[in-house]
């Protein structure tokens, strides 16, 4: 069914129940791709390898249920304004794809373009970020300087008083960037995908990779039986290493839990997004009325999606000093999502040393920002079986080659 | 927060040590005699295991020194620690 404020309104006057938005079938014993994980970007890998490269004959495997891992637990930023040039024509990509993402997929995603404010409280913050000002210009991405006061302008509730620990001393402000609801995200590219033919298959994890004797993978054992496949696509975030070490490869990951939290909702109050990297918060206001915020990854590795409490007290305690009127608010929700965190802080995004093996991993702490337009990219490289040109900085080998793409700064707590 | 049991000081809580990554990774002990892709293996390539992971932790704010955790990934319950140039405890 296409939604329409016709549909709407017939549904509205038959009381009829609206349909399932994807179908629910039982695995074949063969496709073309499996993909593995159906999170934002396995879903949108999907959707857009059945809509742009023809391949429809495609399933995509979720041990638990669509959308329930990082898709579901970030705080669903989007923004484009990174240093590196890869990098920027990466998030770029999606943000641009992030603009018409409602009509494409006939589904209301949200997508708020309010602004994101990254604040700088800091000498080496005001370096840092006017350096990423004008990396951004250069690359035609917007990308603008505040001062303290046009800061509060923008965003009035922000504190720029001289007397905090670490005061304002200024904030890049990316106009285009915002929000978009991160569910609706994972269901629209789910719906869209399986009315194009891709089978969604939910509670049925992949407990091994066969492969033949040269090598080449032939496809998965699962929890629902044995699946053949000659291509398959692993985008299992904070799992990647686990999937991947059933065919034996090793990857530059560590698994760490990071959180985030929400308050009990209230009018609008906060018009933007707020970050900061140096005092370890995020903050935005849902269309619910409820702050959502983040807060950074817990030091070491772990599998547990929940965190220590002391990162999240840290985290409020920034919010309470960045903006005093929200102190006494209280805290409903508090979970964890496993993000997996590579050296330089960049995606791993294409093939692997095993024929037929593809990942798209390693987004570390930001990578609902690039759904669009990583599935897009990464479709393009299973579908032609060769790296897409936006992709191929992101290989694997880099490591190896020492090419590495050093976002670290962009990325140190708030991705 | 884990409490975490020092070999040197006794239990102190999280806050006082530092994570210093996966534990029993060598450094080539001849540099110029390893290719690549041994030093990609050696810089870059973790375990990440979802279960036992041996670590190395500092005890910053204490003693200073360094030493490793066995430590289960999924409930974070440590197993040991032990002073590093030990063998891991379940290897044995």
């Amino acid at each position: 069914m296409r939604f329409s404020f016709a549909t709407l309104l017939r549904q509205a006057f038959t009381g009829n129940a609206w349909p399932e938005q994807w179908r629910s079938p039982e695995p074949k014993s063969a496709y073309d791709v499996v993909i593995v994980g159906a999170g934002g970007h396995g879903l949108a890998t999907a959707y857009y390898l059945a809509s742009e490269h023809g391949v429809r004959n495609v399933a995509v495997l979720e041990k638990g249920w669509l959308g329930g891992g990082n898709t579901g637990r970030n705080t669903t930023i989007i923004r484009s304004n990174y240093l590196q040039d890869a990098s920027a024509a990466l998030y770029e990509h999606a943000l641009k794809l992030w603009e018409g993402l409602a009509q494409t997929l006939n589904y209301n995603v949200m997508y708020s373009p309010r602004g994101v404010l990254m604040l700088a409280h800091t000498e080496h913050d005001v370096r840092v970020f006017r350096r990423h000002v004008h990396a951004n210009r250069l690359a035609g991405i917007d990308n603008e300087w505040l001062t303290p006061e046009q800061s509060r302008q923008f965003c009035p509730p922000l504190n720029v008083s001289r007397d905090l620990r670490y005061p304002v001393l200024g904030a890049a402000l990316q106009r285009r960037g915002g929000v978009a609801r991160h569910d609706a995200v994972a269901w629209g590219y789910a719906r869209a995908a399986s009315t194009l033919g891709v089978d969604i298959v939910q509670n049925c994890e992949v407990t091994a990779i066969r492969r033949d004797a040269n090598g080449a993978v032939t496809g998965v054992q699962t929890t629902r039986g044995p699946i053949a496949a000659r291509k398959i696509a692993v985008v299992a975030a904070g799992h990647t290493s686990v999937v991947l070490a059933m065919a034996g490869l090793r990857l530059p990951l560590e698994s760490y839990p990071l959180q985030a939290l929400v308050s009990e909702p209230v009018k609008p109050v906060l018009p933007c997004v707020v970050m900061s990297n140096t005092i370890h918060a995020y903050i935005s206001q849902s269309d619910k009325g409820e702050l959502v915020i983040g807060a950074g990854t817990d030091a070491y590795l772990s599998y547990s999606q929940t965190g220590g409490l002391h990162i999240v007290t840290h985290a409020l305690e920034a919010i309470c000093e960045l903006f005093p009127t929200f102190r006494r608010l209280r805290m409903l929700r508090n979970w964890g999502g496993i993000v997996d965190v590579t050296p330089d802080r960049s995606p791993i995004i294409g093939l692997t040393p095993v024929p037929g093996l593809f990942v798209n991993c390693g987004w570390g702490t930001g990578g609902f920002k690039a759904t669009p337009g990583s599935g897009h990219a990464f479709a393009a490289t299973v579908g032609r079986g060769e790296p897409h040109p936006i992709v191929a900085p992101f290989a694997l080998d880099r490591f190896r080659t020492g090419r590495l793409i050093d976002e670290a700064a962009a990325a140190a707590v708030a991705h | 927060m884990l409490l975490i049991r020092c070999p040197f000081c006794g239990a102190r809580p999280e806050n006082e040590f530092s994570p210093g990554g996966e534990a029993h990774i060598a450094r080539p002990p001849d540099p110029s005699a390893v290719d690549d892709a041994a030093w990609t293996d050696f810089l870059y390539m973790r375990t990440n295991p979802k279960g036992a992971h041996a670590e190395r932790w500092r005890h910053t704010h204490g003693c200073g020194r360094f030493f490793n955790c066995l430590r289960d990934t999924v409930s974070d319950k440590i197993v040991a620690t032990y002073p590093v140039g030990q063998q891991r405890p379940d290897a044995e």
